[in-house]
């Protein structure tokens, strides 16, 4: 009978959650390196007991650390994260020239076929990638130094390169996405790279739709239709059916607010924007269906009303009906971050999401009702789902 | 022999209990410590120091004798009652954060 491993990085601690198909009892384990922050764990599609985590701390720095058992026991791997060459400035929150440094690992993508080969994502924004399991890591610094990198500047959580997904039906292909430069596409393994932002609009930088500068938040595929993403920016849900070429909004009828931004000439204006959120993730089996979790807005981060809920929709966009049953419906000022909604590929589709309060919640029927794994873990960071044989 | 107490975090990094004790060959000061503890347990490698620059990271602090020595030059002598291992080399974690 197939299993679910459920990955949860937190703030204080890494916790790997456990369960047969049924997925009503799970088994804990952890907190694994407790008391560092876990950005992310991630295992190998080609080989799902391999699993890497990305362990941080203010004090101490960045490790990476490896499992060949699927999180039984672990190893610190190679955590010498070097940029490529003069690594040159990007901009600073006031505009000013800032020299580019490395904080940590957000995100960990490993290849689909090599286990050995695994992606990182990190802050200061680049990618870097290891062909030998974590020793040694190596800068695509084609990313960087394609043209607008002196140009990026950080969001509110720093200049992070936070999305890398990986390309099934295009060896070659790569998209990721930084806060808030915006979402860029390699099509010949990381030499080249370009930014892919057109349609996005964003009201409250000086040039709405300018090149970079978009503060994307997480961009999810379904594999089985690699052109099709769909990004929780900012504001808005988009949509691109082009790989990247082109993007529209398909916000529809999401929880909106109405946000007041200063013009050039000193004026204020007011914009009725629709779709706050951090996370989106597309169902295993049915690539029309996608979900997020609203958030009031950006000065508040939490759901609207005080009830967390859920957003499906089964039209890829702009129809989209809220799940509540099973999450809280009152008094609930909680978040979900960019990395922390994954599905399993069991039928039903499993969907799971953590929330800056310490609960997992996860669903077993594709999100019709949802009931809490555990309920008082650090605040989560990323949550990933395996599916094992 | 020299003695290094690490905080907490890094000996569960290094899979230590209680002190480290390492061998120094030639001056002891706190490049010469560092590097030989960092060969000994790579995985410290870039927890203390950063790993291009090796500038002391902005929380770690190394005290010995009961004093500060976070600031003094790398190449400087430690105390010898650190050389002789009568004294322990200390690595703290700054408190910081509230």
């Amino acid at each position: 009978m197939s299993s679910v491993r459920v990955l949860v990085g937190t703030r204080k601690g890494a916790f790997v959650l456990t369960s047969d198909g049924k997925r009503d009892k799970w088994d804990v384990s952890g907190p694994h390196f407790a008391g560092w922050e876990l950005y992310h764990l991630k295992g190998s599609p080609a080989d799902p007991n391999r699993i890497y985590a990305s362990q941080s701390s203010g004090w101490f720095g960045q490790q990476i650390q490896r499992s060949n058992d699927g999180g039984k026991t672990w190893e610190p791997v190679g955590n010498k994260f070097v940029y490529d060459g003069v690594p040159g400035t990007h901009q600073w929150y006031d505009g000013t020239p800032h020299p580019w440094e490395f904080k940590r690992v957000w995100h960990l993508e490993p290849s689909l076929k090599d286990p050995d080969t695994v992606y990182a994502g990190v802050e200061d924004a680049a990618l870097f990638r290891s062909t030998d399991g974590g020793q040694t890591w190596q800068e695509l610094s084609g990313l960087r130094g394609h043209g607008t990198g002196p140009h990026w500047q950080p969001g509110a959580g720093g200049l992070c390169l936070h999305t890398i997904i990986l390309d099934p039906s295009e060896s070659q292909r790569i998209f990721i996405a930084i806060s808030a430069a915006g979402a860029f596409r390699t099509d010949d393994g990381g030499k080249t790279w370009k930014p892919i932002n057109r349609g996005l609009r964003s009201v409250y930088i000086p040039d709405p739709t300018a090149e970079v500068g978009h503060c994307v938040h997480h961009i999810a595929m379904n594999p089985s239709r690699p052109k099709v993403l769909f990004m929780q920016k900012h504001w808005e849900v988009m949509r691109s059916d082009d790989a990247g070429n082109s993007w529209r909004d398909v916000s529809g009828n999401l929880p909106g607010d109405q946000v007041v931004h200063p013009d050039k000439d000193g004026s204020t204006r007011k914009f009725d924007l629709k779709g706050f959120g951090f996370v989106i993730d597309v169902h295993a089996h049915e690539p029309e269906t996608i979900y997020v979790v609203p958030i009031k807005s950006d000065s508040h981060h939490f759901p609207p009303e005080g009830k967390l809920r859920v957003y499906r929709s089964r039209t890829g966009g702009n129809e989209w009906e809220p799940l509540s049953k099973g999450l809280p419906q009152s008094n609930c000022y909680v978040n979900v971050l960019r990395d922390a909604m994954a599905v399993d590929s069991l039928d039903k589709c499993g969907v799971y999401f953590g929330t800056t309060g310490g609960q997992v919640y996860a669903s077993a029927d594709a999100g019709d009702s949802w009931s809490p794994i555990v309920r008082d873990l650090p605040a989560v960071l990323s949550v990933e789902a395996q599916t094992l044989p | 022999m020299i003695r290094i107490v690490l905080p907490a975090h890094l000996r569960t990094l290094a899979r230590v209990d209680g002190e480290v004790t390492i061998e120094v060959e030639g001056p002891v000061t706190q490049r010469s410590v560092l590097d030989a503890l960092e060969a000994s347990y790579p995985m410290l490698q870039g927890t203390l120091r950063d790993h291009v620059t090796l500038k002391r990271r902005p929380f770690v602090r190394f005290f010995a004798c009961e004093e500060d020595l976070s600031h003094d030059s790398p190449d400087a002598p430690l105390p010898d009652a650190v050389a002789s291992g009568k004294e322990p080399f200390l690595v703290v974690g700054a408190i910081a954060g509230g």
